[in-house]
């Protein structure tokens, strides 16, 4: 069936044990609301020097939003931030890609799994909703430093 | 479609004859993901459109097509015969006492807009200024809450509501508090879009009128669906859409009572609406047209108008009739699900044929998803009606919406794919 190629068993594993859920100590907060369905996220960035110390959430909305928060935090959290931005561009043009891409599993590591939701436009905006927040939320951050 | 086993169906009385009235509607014959048939429950959204429509929109632009009013050819007086004929349908239709109080707007948002516009520029008695105060309700789609929001704030005027009880209705217990000397206007949804309340018209006319408060009724979720009498409501200005009664969009209507809409300044200014104009000043035409600047969207009521003479070919009752029965039915199956909380009525009295619920913790977008894979159509979100899923304490809901094609195989269909959603989502 269709559906099996968006709702892929590790996207189903991450909403239904999302990691790093809660809010914690941050640099930066934003709030998130994708309009269309409702998901919103309120999101934390901990950077320490260059590296990503810490990516907490509180959330809530559809199985592909909540999933794609849990797979944010795996991939980022404990990378340098140049490292993290590169993964959150090729997440991008994995979700731009209309299906038409599989996600380079190097970079992308679970994340390669939401390939099937680039599919559907009505639901891209709930995969990226987090990585849009975290992208804002360490703008944020890194605008904050002394010089 | 399966068919409920046992079929409940024969039980069902005062059902249309749908075999025949979905012929009619060629998007009903359209099979979706690798043949399933679909299942259109998204009716409150907007209404599919049948044959006899489309024929209208096609003959109009292959036959008469020319602007109105202007012209002294052929076709430009065709074309103004059938757009004024088409006023003539919807004033008839609302039983409006003259045809001159039906104004063509662009859909009901623009409608009610119009009368926010109208009520901001008046002079007294009419002006709602920083001693006024607005009423509205909490379950308004965002159509007639923004309008408001917006007239307020530039004014300066007060914007109340009616909140809501647990089970889906205006709690109209401080109706006296709410509507006060200070009401200028006041102005609630007659059929929710998300909960399906119908709600208590000639209460609060009755204490608007007490007051001098202007009752504004938006009939969105009305007009496609009953019988709709402006002067049985009371009330001074009623707004609805034409793509939710078998029309196409880009057609609404703001039918207004003729001394208000003599006395009350308009809102866009552009050609149609005057009478004559010199470089310092303008004078303008009477009502209806005072109210409807530049070329107007001429197919779209003429496509009206062909809806309405559908809709006149069944009678409003026997539409009423039918989704009374199928609202009922879809009540009850809908509460045979386990953990499926209706979000409002949870019985098919005073309520129209839109059912929104949640299911357990599966988030809307996900049934939405799954029911989509097996060609059911329903919509997912908060419906512009935001405060409603924050009253209820609920991120959005799931909404099946029935109209006068809908059949009891339908809900069936719909209560199957609910189950198979359950077990998708491992839930059953
Ligand atoms: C109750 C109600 N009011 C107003 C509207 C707005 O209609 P439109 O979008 O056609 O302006 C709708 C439709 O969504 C509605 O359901
Ligand atoms: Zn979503």
């Amino acid at each position: 069936m269709k559906l099996d190629s968006m709702y892929q068993e590790i996207i189903l594993d991450h909403y239904r044990n999302p990691h790093g859920k809660g809010l914690r100590e941050g640099d930066a907060e934003v709030h998130h609301v994708n309009p269309t369905c409702g998901d919103e996220i309120t999101l934390r960035v901990k950077l320490d020097g260059a590296v990503v110390t810490d990516v907490s959430y509180e959330s809530q909305g559809c199985s592909i939003s909540q999933a794609s928060a849990s797979v944010l935090n795996d991939l980022v959290v404990g990378k340098s931030v140049g490292d993290a931005q590169k993964v959150q561009e090729a997440f991008l043009e994995l979700m731009q890609s209309k299906g038409q891409s599989e996600g380079d599993e190097e970079v992308l590591e679970d994340a390669v799994a939401f390939s099937g939701v680039s599919k559907y436009p009505a639901r891209v905006k709930c995969a990226l909703l987090s990585w849009m927040a975290w992208k804002d939320a360490t703008a944020q951050a890194l605008a904050q430093r002394p010089e | 479609m399966t068919i409920h086993p046992g079929s409940a169906h024969r039980e069902l009385t005062g059902l249309l004859d749908t075999d025949a009235i979905r012929k009619d509607f060629p998007v009903l014959q359209r099979l979706l993901h690798d043949g399933q048939p679909l299942v259109y429950l998204d009716n409150a959204a907007t209404s599919q459109k049948p044959q006899q429509v489309l024929d209208a929109l096609n003959t109009y632009y292959e036959q008469h097509n020319a602007n109105v009013h202007r012209g002294v050819h052929v076709l430009a007086e065709e074309a103004t015969a059938l757009y004024e004929g088409a006023r003539d349908k919807v004033a008839a239709f609302i039983n409006a006492p003259s045809r001159d109080e039906v104004i063509f707007t662009k859909n009901a948002s623009e409608s009610l807009n119009l009368v926010a516009n109208m009520l901001g520029w008046a002079d007294e008695p009419y002006r709602v200024d920083s001693d006024a105060e607005v009423v509205i309700t909490e379950m308004e789609h965002h159509s007639n809450i923004v309008p408001w929001q917006l007239l307020s704030q530039r004014t300066g005027a007060k914007l109340k509501w009616f909140g809501l009880t647990d089970d889906g209705r205006l709690d109209l217990s401080n109706i006296e508090q709410l509507i006060t000397e200070k009401t200028k206007v006041v102005s609630f949804v007659l059929v929710s879009n998300i909960l399906g309340t119908v709600n208590p018209v000639e209460a609060i006319v009755r204490r608007a009128q007490d007051v001098g408060a202007l009752v504004v009724i938006d009939a969105s979720q009305a007009a496609p669906h009953m019988v709709v009498d402006v002067q049985a409501l009371g009330a001074d200005f009623v707004a609805f859409t034409g793509h939710k009664m078998l029309g196409p969009t880009g057609i609404g209507v703001l039918w207004g009572r003729h001394e208000l809409l003599e006395d009350l300044p308009p809102f866009l200014g552009g050609g149609e609406m005057i009478e004559t104009v010199s470089m310092s000043s303008s004078t303008y035409a009477p009502a209806p047209h005072k109210f409807e600047a530049g070329t107007p969207p001429i197919a779209q009521a003429i496509g009206l108008g062909a809806a309405i003479d559908y809709l006149n070919g069944i009678g409003m009752d026997a539409v009423a009739a039918h989704e009374h029965a199928i609202t009922r039915y879809a009540v009850e199956r809908l509460l045979e699900v386990p953990d499926l909380r209706i979000i409002g009525p949870r019985t098919a009295d005073d309520r129209g044929a839109a059912i929104s619920f949640t299911l357990g913790d599966i988030h809307p977008h996900d049934v939405g998803q799954v029911l989509d894979e097996q060609g059911i159509a329903v919509r997912v979100g908060h419906h512009c009606a935001r405060p409603v899923c924050l009253r209820y304490g609920i991120p959005a809901t799931t909404r099946a919406s029935f109209y006068l094609y809908s059949t009891p195989a339908e809900v069936d269909a719909l209560i199957d794919g609910l189950h198979h959603v359950r077990s998708f989502f491992g839930a059953g």
